[in-house]
């Protein structure tokens, strides 16, 4: 069961769009709105190109790397990535899918080294892999957990029991 | 791989092994700092001993009991996170927000930055040395936090919002109580602020200590007071105002050099803007309801937001996904600024002396509670 997430289109399109859409060409796959948010869909191969590209083109210049998290779908995982720039009021939301049986992406490290610890986080909860990350050594849990805690497989102490669905 | 071993081909004397039962660490975080004579050449920052998988917790619970749970982020301003998450909530569901509402939730969110900063002052003046200050940062905190027992019914974890607005109404004499608060803070204020600044001892441990480049800070992802004090003045509540800070007037503090004097400044000046923010609300308080029309139920439909607003510490996240139908959210993922901001504090320490680490530390405000989750 492929359980995926529908954003709501409320705004057609914004001045940024075109200049996104000139900056990643080809590597762009789709394009959609999710209230103020532009999102893009980029396979994860290009992830880090895009990035580099998002962040040094001039009139893009997002500089900002504000958050960096992984969704786990069941059937596949999202890495998501909300970026935003200081010097233009604009920001923007990237997507890679990773398949439930191949969770590696490459790691943005190079281009923001403020994913650090954002990616050890994921690769802490969900078992994802960044490849080319420096240092992937547990974060929030210690050496020697066992599973992964974020995803929806992991079972959970019986909450749903206790509070009564 | 082992984190502790310090970089090959520099000569390490000592590891000292910081935390996390060090009280200048602010809580359960643990430093291990390779040193040369008395220099640090590296720092490895561990943290997670307070991780309670929050994120995942907030998947099995239904989205009114979260609001609990973002209390417990960052303890020291439970209702800016707890602002965040039901203005996530709000913007999933198109829930409209009385004004009443807006403006207490406003007056609240900035009494608890004031109250937060007071907290940072004192500390951070116990790791530079100076004792006073933090008898007087709680004095004044107390009196903030009994102003919040009186509306909320709690000190700290208040869970006063509610999606749609705040759970009652503000009792009849708070109008009078705030207004005489906001005198007794403002001198209290500046009795701690001319302590500080007088003491040479201050100035010394903190000017042109653990500088901070604006291109550092933005790469690292460090936000709030600690982004400000490096030049860059980027603040949510200007960059894209929520609730009604549009209405309000405040400006906002921008340290020049980025050094730990300069974040301590940028807090000070931020109590006197929270405390102008306060006190125009209060003339403004609007009369009105303070429930919107929200659902008892609370069943956003298929959607997902990234909500960020401007926590004493930096910019708070939530990204929340919601499948529709359910009342609980399929994710939650929060992005803490101190998590953030702690991850600049390596480069930060590479090159000084072990006691400027501690000072370093403390400038950078961290609360675990929201690092770790």
């Amino acid at each position: 069961m492929a359980r995926e997430p529908q954003t709501r289109a409320e705004t057609s399109s914004s001045p940024l769009e075109p200049r996104v859409r000139e900056a990643l060409g080809q590597r762009l796959q789709e394009l959609s709105y999710s209230f103020d948010e532009m999102v893009l869909r980029i396979p994860r191969e290009e992830m880090v190109e895009c990035c580099r590209l998002l962040k040094t083109t001039p009139g893009l210049d997002f500089k900002l790397l504000r958050c960096l998290s992984v969704v786990d779908y069941v059937d596949f995982m999202e890495v998501v990535y909300h970026l935003s720039s200081l010097s233009h009021p604009h920001k923007v939301t990237l997507k890679a899918r990773l398949p439930a049986e191949d969770l590696r992406v490459p790691t943005v490290t190079t281009v923001w080294k403020g994913a650090d610890w954002h990616e050890r986080e994921g690769h802490d909860l969900f078992g994802v892999l960044f490849e080319g990350h420096p240092d992937l050594s547990p974060l929030l849990l210690y050496e020697g957990f066992e599973g992964y805690p974020g995803r929806k497989s992991y079972p959970m102490p019986e909450q749903r029991e206790l509070y009564g669905e | 791989m082992n984190t502790d071993q310090a970089p090959l081909g520099e000569r390490v004397d000592l590891l000292v092994n910081m935390g996390p039962q060090h009280p200048s660490t602010h809580g359960v975080f643990r430093m291990v700092l390779s040193l040369e004579g008395e220099r640090i050449i590296d720092c490895v920052p561990h943290i997670g001993y307070l991780h309670r998988g929050s994120e995942r917790l907030c998947e099995g619970e239904n989205y009114s009991q979260i609001i609990t749970l973002f209390d417990r982020l960052d303890y020291i301003s439970n209702i800016n996170n707890e602002q965040c998450f039901v203005m996530a909530v709000e913007k999933l569901m198109g829930v409209q927000v009385p004004p009443r509402a807006e403006y207490v939730r406003v007056i609240l969110s900035e009494l608890n930055r004031i109250a937060s900063h007071m907290l940072f002052y004192g500390t951070f003046a116990i790791d530079a040395g100076a004792m006073t200050p933090i008898m007087i940062g709680f004095r004044d905190r107390e009196l903030i936090q009994a102003l919040f027992e009186s509306v909320t019914g709690a000190r700290m974890m208040h869970n006063y919002l509610r999606i749609g607005g705040v759970k009652e109404d503000v009792p009849e004499w708070f109008k009078l109580d705030l207004g005489r608060l906001l005198d007794q803070l403002r001198a209290g204020f500046r009795e701690a602020e001319d302590l500080l600044n007088g003491s040479d001892v201050f100035l010394e441990r903190t000017m042109g200590v653990g500088i901070l480049p604006a291109e550092a800070a933005l790469d690292y992802g460090v936000t709030g007071p600690a982004l400000r004090a490096s030049g860059v003045g980027y603040d949510v509540r200007r960059a894209e105002p929520y609730s009604v800070y549009p209405e309000l007037e405040f400006d906002i503090p921008v340290g020049k050099v980025g050094d730990c004097y300069d974040r301590y400044w940028v807090r000070m000046r931020e109590v006197e803007q929270s405390l102008r923010i306060v006190e125009q609300c209060l003339e403004r308080l609007p009369e009105g309801p303070i429930m919107g029309k929200a659902p008892r139920l609370i069943r956003p439909p298929k959607g997902e937001v990234y909500v960020r607003t401007e926590n004493p510490r930096g910019e708070l996240g939530v990204y929340l996904v919601s499948q529709g139908g359910s009342g609980y959210p399929y994710r939650v993922k929060i992005r803490g600024p101190s998590f953030c901001n702690l991850m600049a504090l390596r480069q930060l320490l590479r090159g000084v002396y072990v006691a400027d680490s501690v000072v370093i530390l403390g400038s950078l405000d961290i609360v675990l509670g929201e690092v770790d989750r």
